[in-house]
């Protein structure tokens, strides 16, 4: 083809300091295609994205936009140049209205006035198929709005060149469809479209091409036609990787935890959980699945102890003791006084699961302030905990007395759930473990789940990729608008039975009560 | 006897609204000035300083009236304005904690107020702890014309000086500007969450600036009308009193809303003289510190409220009080 591609990198170089993070990379995209920027966390995919929106300059090489050969230095400049970035953390005033986010920053000519604004952003939506109100709150909205209201505003700006950095990390199966359907009638009208991503099966959905970064460096690129997972991995990863997560068969299974009717409304006075009762059985690992918000959150933090149920009970069979305690009402410290033993990745990891100001030493000593006889504490422990941790998941960190904050997505994730399993729980309750993780990492977090159960703990396990919840747990819970609307074994379902059971409640809701469901 | 509490209600008003409109356009920049009563407390003794360098030099029966407003005005302003900005160097450039900035600046407001107060007291040698300022004041007083001809309606709306109608207007446009217009939008921004504004390429430190310095000068001014309008010219060290932080107060009161700062203001101005007016048999003087802390107890009223509702249009801009460094993930 001797089409000239919208844009093109040519030999780009970065690095910080001693780190060499994009080296010698070759990439172009052309108008009407959708190129995947596959690779591991840390293989550069985000410098590289950010040097061509203008936030890193590159140290050597060069940008051609339409065959000429562009500077951009900031953000402005890559706006000029019509190249817009979705990033993975939405950029987003939250008491504002879409519509007033969508034009902040802007200096259109004339009056400023909303409703000329809310028409020019309603032709988009229907252009493209967004379903969004202009004046909805973005503290009302969803995490897919949320994010049709940043791509909104990227193509407010008249971008054509898009960048979406991970743009389906915190997506459900269905929103991910949607927004791929969104993508694809962009590609139609002509847009260049970059997508970031770790997710196999998503880049052989979407992408035209793939080019694949590992460790800085350019791997090569691919017709998405012409190549398969297995392919793609082994570029990515520089080896063979087995793409099967190993499920033994379950031994010595043992009613751990028994949860009968519970019901709980929220503050707004909506019931988040409508008599959901499951058992979750010492060696195995139990699957809850459900759209965001299904009531998965509220379940978990009611087990361990942080909401006060409405009704129902959950049992819990203390194996030192042989005793059944009813864990309903107590406080998380009364559940470990009892000697329950719950250990709890909440979703928000840094927002609940460890203090972001905090090294990972400190965020350790969370879980074990309360050990030692002296009035001081005891660091050496907590020390030891956090070397072994970083040592043994492979967290990529200075020290182990660098701020949490300052690690990637994934490296906090190791250490949060790092923490939480050397607590040698008889329940381990971890939601959505592998969000936003690459191949490896989420692995190795497989790997440490099914170690878990094989030393005979109970593991809950809410994710949010059905592939994965089907080859990893033994049991699946599915949710529904607060109600379990089937139990499943893993061993012999698909997705699609999962996907069906998941929207059931709320197919029925909508046909009640005609205006679909209040979440 | 209604009307004359209203008026004076209204009077008592004056320094609030100028205050809690100065710290809503600050604390809209996400800025927590808490140094706005020692602002206010400068804003005064400059304007008192300006007006009694230029009475004492020419006089006071040969005042110019333009003059004679001038001088205290702009000295009032510059005096505030300082304040301001050492405030936001602080805060802004330096991203020091601005509570304790804040309070700091308020001791050393009042501080400065009572040292250049009670110099100029010692200098005229008075009797009385005070200085009296009454020709500059009269000027300051000047009310409109007809004011006196038409009655209770008159009296209840015309009967003020330019300053009232000044401090009015500057919250009814601050109300516009925040609410209504381009500007108003990226400051709002920058309050809530100014790493989205910066994305969004505004310049966050340039509106935080800004808004702050804008914001003290005009809680100065608040400070100016106390003594040169309420106070008949009159000035004693630590007279300001509790007003600074009823302004402050009054923020919350208004919900970060400049024109419903009016009614707060006019509000707690009443609560304020209240026990003036209401004579409790039997009671002596500590009825009436009972009667002047019911302006707090509104205020907590409306926090336990504002709370429950839990709306969030009615919350403190979200970064309020948080400093804002572009590389900090």
């Amino acid at each position: 083809m001797a089409e000239v591609p919208a844009i093109e990198l040519i030999n780009i170089t970065k690095t910080f300091g001693e780190v060499v993070a994009n080296k010698d990379i070759c990439l172009t995209v052309n108008r009407g295609e959708i190129l995947s920027i596959l690779g591991e966390n840390g293989s550069g995919k985000t410098t590289l994205m950010n040097m061509i929106s203008g936030i890193y300059y590159p140290d050597y090489g060069e940008i051609k936009i339409d065959g000429k050969a562009v500077e951009i230095r900031s953000p402005k400049d890559a706006f000029k140049h019509k190249i817009g970035m979705i990033h993975q953390h939405f950029k987003l005033v939250d008491v504002f209205s879409a519509a007033e986010n969508i034009v902040l920053g802007l200096k259109e000519e004339g009056r400023f006035s909303l409703a000329k604004s809310i028409t020019k952003i309603e032709a988009i939506a229907s252009l493209y198929g967004f379903e969004i109100d202009p004046k909805k709150k973005i503290y009302d909205m969803s995490v897919s709005e949320k994010q049709a209201v940043e791509i909104i505003k990227v193509l407010y700006r008249g971008a054509d060149i898009l960048i979406l950095d991970e743009p389906t990390a915190v997506l459900t199966p269905q929103e991910t469809q949607r927004l791929f359907s969104i993508l694809r009638r962009m590609k139609k009208d002509g847009k260049a479209i970059i997508i970031i991503t770790h997710k196999l099966h998503e880049v052989v959905a979407i992408s035209d091409r793939v080019s694949v970064l590992r460790k800085g460096e350019y791997v090569g690129t691919l017709k998405t036609k012409e190549t398969n997972e297995l392919e793609l991995t082994e570029m990515m990863v520089g080896k063979k990787v087995d793409l099967n997560i190993e499920r033994k068969e379950p031994v010595n299974t043992k009613d751990r935890l028994i949860v009968a009717g519970l019901r709980y409304k929220n503050r707004e006075g909506v019931k988040v959980l409508r008599n959901v009762s499951f058992t979750a059985k010492a060696g195995e690992i139990l699957g809850i699945a459900g759209i965001a918000g299904s009531g998965q959150r509220e379940l978990l933090e009611a087990i361990a102890g942080l909401r006060r149920l409405d009704s129902g009970e959950i049992i819990y069979n203390n194996p030192k003791t042989e005793l059944q305690e009813d864990l309903r009402n107590k406080t998380p410290m009364e559940i470990r006084e009892l000697g329950v033993r719950l250990s709890f990745v909440p979703e928000d990891r840094l927002g609940m699961g460890l203090v972001g100001n905090m090294d990972i030493i400190d965020n350790m000593m969370l879980r074990s302030y309360r050990k030692g006889k002296s009035a001081f504490l005891e660091r050496k422990a907590p020390k030891d905990l956090a070397e072994q941790i970083i040592e043994e998941l492979e967290v990529v960190t200075p020290n182990a007395s660098t701020p949490v904050r300052r690690l990637s997505g994934g490296n906090v994730q190791k250490v949060l759930v790092g923490r939480e399993i050397a607590a040698s729980p008889t329940v381990l309750m971890a939601a959505y473990p592998v969000r936003g993780l690459d191949i490896n990492s989420s692995y190795t977090i497989y790997n440490l789940l099914n170690k878990q159960k094989e030393n005979g703990v109970a593991v809950i396990f809410v994710g949010e990729d059905l592939d994965v919840l089907v080859e990893l747990c033994d049991r699946i819970v599915v949710l529904s608008s607060g109600k379990v609307s089937g139990i499943i074994d893993g061993r012999n379902t698909t997705k699609e039975e999962i996907g069906l059971l998941m929207t059931k409640e709320f197919t029925e809701d909508k046909k009640k009560k005609k205006g679909g469901t209040k979440e | 006897m209604l009307v004359q509490f209203i008026q004076r209600a209204m009077m008592q008003g004056i320094p609030l609204l100028l205050g809690s409109t100065g710290e809503i356009i600050t604390e809209k920049a996400g800025h927590l000035n808490l140094g706005i009563p020692g602002i206010m407390y400068v804003g005064s003794i400059s304007g008192v300083i300006g007006s009694f360098i230029y009475e004492t030099s020419v006089g006071p029966q040969n005042l110019n009236p333009v003059l004679a407003v001038l001088i205290p005005l702009l000295s009032s302003i510059f005096g505030s304005l300082v304040m301001g900005l050492i405030y936001c160097v602080l805060t802004v450039t330096l991203r020091a904690n601005q509570n304790v900035t804040g309070l700091a600046l308020t001791t050393f407001g009042v501080g400065f107020g009572n040292f250049f107060g009670g110099s100029l007291i010692k200098l005229v040698d008075s009797e009385m702890p005070s200085i009296t300022l009454s020709a500059t004041s009269n000027i300051f007083r000047t009310t409109l014309p007809f004011a006196d001809k038409l009655g209770v309606i008159g009296d209840l709306f015309f009967s003020y000086s330019f300053l009232v109608y000044v401090a009015i207007i500057i919250a009814l446009v601050a109300s516009w500007i925040l609410s209504r217009t381009r500007i108003g939008l990226h400051l709002r921004a920058v309050g809530e969450n100014p790493a989205t504004a910066d994305a969004a390429g505004i310049n966050v430190n340039r509106y935080k600036y800004t808004a702050t310095c804008l914001g003290s000068v005009i809680a100065g001014l608040g400070g100016l009308y106390y003594v040169m309008d309420y106070a008949n010219g009159i000035w004693s060290n630590d007279a300001f009193g509790d007003r600074g932080w009823l302004a402050v107060a009054i923020v919350i009161f208004a919900l970060w809303r400049p024109h419903i700062s009016i009614i707060g203001s006019f509000l707690f101005g009443g609560l304020f003289i209240l026990y003036n007016y209401v004579s409790v048999p039997g009671a002596g003087i500590e009825v009436q510190e009972l009667f002047k802390m019911v302006p707090y107890v509104v205020t907590l009223i409306v926090l336990i409220f504002t709370s429950m509702r839990d709306k969030r249009e009615n919350q403190p801009p979200q970064s309020l009080g948080l400093s804002y460094f572009r590389e900090e993930r």
